[in-house]
């Protein structure tokens, strides 16, 4: 079996995130928005994790948005509509509480933004308040402004260098609203959802921390096989190991060891800065063997 | 007249020096005429126990009857009337404890090389080339759903295509074969041997879908839904287990499961593979069964430095076939035994540098007549490492038991099934490590068979 490209689209100016819809019509059945799959290219690939950004019942297809970022994530930006991958499987982990939920802030942080964009999405149309930050480093990067625009009732988007939207920080932007919220008299989140680099989620949850908002963050640590067979993405929470894979990936944001976390996340960069040297400049990372 | 020399022949083995640097396999396999002597050290006893020691019931000394007269055709036939999977087997089939243990021949000297003649058979029988021949009966109409690739569902698969089934095998990899594929060495088991065999399979009509996690991609209810009159759960013991002790989080400690999966179904030790792997340099294993010595011998080759086994009990209680801890010692993994890890040491960075170890010595025998270690006061010690391999077992998955309901689970979480593999639900049966946690291929070859004569007589009665 194989699995074929329908959509191929870029998401933003810099070509630095693409969607992927692609026929799996098993994964396509389950998907719920906060799980996630693993596809591999080829024979020689590696198994990648990615995040369920959307689904189609009917068409029995899988939406994934990926950022190029090392080499398996270069060469997949290579792949054109028709062509196949030889693997993708799934969903897996557990998919975002939403039960009970009324008003909720969610954070997306870069890439972030196209796994935290599902959530709100299925939020919004549960008629649950969704207020949506976005952050990006620049103009040039940002993606999904209308998508993120119908899926929350708020949007707000920030880049580091004010060259779009608000200038500033994802961190500034929510203690405004949680300031808001209470300067006005109006309801204070009951949940916040944050997804992004890890640094910015450890520092999301500071904000929240003072005021007793439930934040979840969702976790994509290293791991090899997504059912909780490698042990890999172990991380600690509230002092426990928990397997990101089949325990998370949502996690409770105030129980998270963020330094253990930080660390193992960068534990093959030395590996991985030197592979993404190694990407053949003829063939942008297509194998010559097909 | 029975050849009455003492020992097996020997082994012909990939030479130590060269061995440390390649991932080909270890074991050479005897050629057909050490086969035929060794063969011919069979007393063809009348009431053979080697037999009662197998848990597939292998005609042990009818198709050595058959080697020693050089028709090794029609001692694969015999083999393969009761075993799926005799290349697998006779490599890696723990047979001292089994068959071989109860070989008369072993009551002076050494037993019968069962294990070794059995792998022989297989590999001619490889080598020639051709097409199995099976009288397979035609579909019966019923299809028979299969959860996993490994040996217990390849051999109840297997079985139930043999009787007449429609089955299909539901695997949640990319590649089939389970923990033969994904955790047994290549220097132990080449891949290709496993392929040659699911390939054997799927030209006998069983169907194999890969990239579909039961439990996740589909559930079990959904397959009754889809038609399937009967389900085997052999999911595995896929969970690794931890010591729970500090620094068990820094970077460089791994599952031996990560290892032998990123080294094994992955392929790191390639360069054609984009799978990474940390250089190792020294490496501690923690636990001494049969992964903690494919752990071991893995990193060795993968490494540039010592391997060590950390264990917390004695040389007599090493659960490892003992084929395995010779060859981790010639291979010169160091055993620094009645050794307990109490916590992995790192530096500000996180990475591991140690691993602290507490001497023990042996008390008591508990329960089972295993001497328990007892700790000596005062003993901790570092032994300097940049990676540790925890390699203390695996629990069962829970991913089927969490999605469907009706299942009984034992404390330990395996599926609660009875002798026959049948569970507390209708229909659902379930053998191998999910239902015992983990043990050997063979045993769950065993439950693989004895689920599919469950499986038949429950279709039949229906």
């Amino acid at each position: 079996m194989s699995y074929r490209v329908v959509t191929k689209r870029f998401l933003n100016e810099a070509n630095t995130i693409c969607l992927f819809e692609i026929e799996a019509p098993l994964i396509a059945r389950h998907a719920k928005a906060g799980q996630f799959v693993i596809f591999r290219l080829d024979e020689q690939g590696e198994r990648v994790p990615v995040s369920v950004a959307g689904y189609d019942r009917e068409k029995g297809t899988v939406t994934v948005m990926v950022q190029a970022a090392g080499r398996t994530t270069k060469m997949l930006h290579t792949v054109e509509e028709g062509d196949v991958i030889s693997d993708i499987v799934g969903p897996l982990g557990r998919a975002t509480e939403m039960e009970g939920l009324k008003k909720v802030c969610v954070v997306g942080g870069g890439v972030g933004c196209a796994i935290a964009y599902p959530i709100a999405k299925e939020m919004h149309e549960l008629g649950i308040e969704v207020t949506f930050i976005g952050g990006f480093r620049s103009a040039d990067i940002v993606i999904l402004k209308d998508e993120l625009k119908e899926a929350s009732d708020k949007l707000i988007i920030c880049t580091d260098d004010g060259t779009y939207g608000v200038k500033g920080f994802t961190t500034n932007a929510l203690q405004a609203e949680i300031d808001a919220n209470i300067n006005e008299g109006k309801p204070q989140f009951d949940r916040v959802i944050a997804i992004g680099p890890d640094i910015m989620m450890k520092f999301l949850a500071d904000v929240t921390r003072p005021y007793g908002i439930k934040t979840i963050i969702s976790l994509d640590p290293i791991m090899v096989d997504g059912t909780g067979m490698c042990g890999g993405c172990r991380v600690i929470v509230g002092g426990e190991t928990k397997f990101a894979c089949v325990d998370g990936p949502d996690f409770d944001a105030h129980q998270v060891d963020f330094d253990s976390l930080i660390k193992r996340a960068a534990f093959y960069k030395d590996e991985q800065d030197r592979d993404a040297q190694h990407i053949c400049r003829m063939t942008g990372g297509k194998r010559s063997n097909g | 007249m029975a050849d009455m020399s003492l020992s097996k022949h020997p082994m012909p083995e990939q030479d130590v020096e060269k061995r440390i640097h390649n991932f080909d396999e270890v074991a050479l396999g005897y050629d057909a005429e050490t086969a035929m002597a060794e063969a011919k050290r069979c007393l063809n006893c009348a009431n053979p126990l080697c037999r009662t020691g197998c848990p597939v019931s292998v005609r042990i000394p009818e198709f050595i009857a058959k080697v020693a007269e050089g028709d090794f055709d029609a001692a694969y036939e015999i083999l393969t009337s009761t075993n799926t999977l005799p290349a697998v087997c006779g490599r890696v089939c723990p047979q001292e404890k089994q068959c071989e243990s109860k070989c008369i021949r072993g009551k002076k000297g050494e037993s019968v090389g069962i294990g070794r003649l059995e792998r022989f058979v297989a590999d001619y029988h490889i080598a020639k080339n051709e097409a199995s021949s099976y009288d397979l009966p035609a579909l019966n109409g019923h299809k028979v759903a299969v959860v996993g690739s490994g040996p217990s569902g390849l051999t109840c698969a297997g079985d139930l295509r043999k009787m007449g089934y429609d089955v299909t095998i539901f695997e949640a990899f990319h590649k089939s074969g389970g923990v033969l594929v994904y955790g047994i060495p290549q220097f132990r088991l080449p891949k290709e041997i496993v392929q040659i065999e699911i390939n054997n399979l799927v030209s006998m009509g069983v169907k194999i879908v890969n990239n579909a996690i039961i439990g996740k991609s589909e559930s079990v209810d959904e397959l009754f839904e889809d038609g399937f009159e009967a389900v085997y759960i052999a999911s595995g013991a896929g969970l690794p287990q931890f010591l729970h002790i500090p620094g068990e989080n820094l970077m460089g400690v791994y599952s031996a499961n990560e290892i032998l999966t990123r080294t094994n179904l992955m392929k790191a030790y390639r360069d054609d593979y984009d799978t990474p792997l940390k250089k190792f340099h020294n490496v501690a294993v923690v636990g001494a069964g049969n992964v903690a010595m494919d752990a071991a011998r893995v990193a060795k080759r993968l490494g540039d430095g010592d391997v060590y086994i950390c264990y917390r009990r004695g040389r007599d209680e090493l659960p490892a076939r003992k084929e395995e801890v010779e060859h981790a010692e010639e291979e010169g993994i160091e055993f620094r035994l009645l050794n307990n890890p109490v916590a992995v040491v790192g530096d500000e960075t996180g990475k591991v540098i140690g691993i602290e170890l507490q001497k023990m010595e042996l008390g008591e025998p508990d329960e089972r007549g295993r001497r328990k270690p007892v700790p000596v006061p005062d003993s901790n010690w570092v032994l300097p490492c940049d990676a540790v391999i925890i390699a203390i077992g695996t629990s069962p998955n829970p991913l089927i038991r969490s999605t469907t309901p009706g299942l009984n689970i034992t404390p330990k979480g395996a599926i609660e099934t009875s002798e026959e593999g049948k569970t507390s639900r209708e229909g659902v049966f379930c053998g191998g490590d999910a239902a015992t946690g983990s043990a050997t291929v063979i045993l769950a070859m065993g439950a693989g068979k004895t689920a599919a004569k469950s499986i038949d007589e429950y279709i039949r009665s229906k």
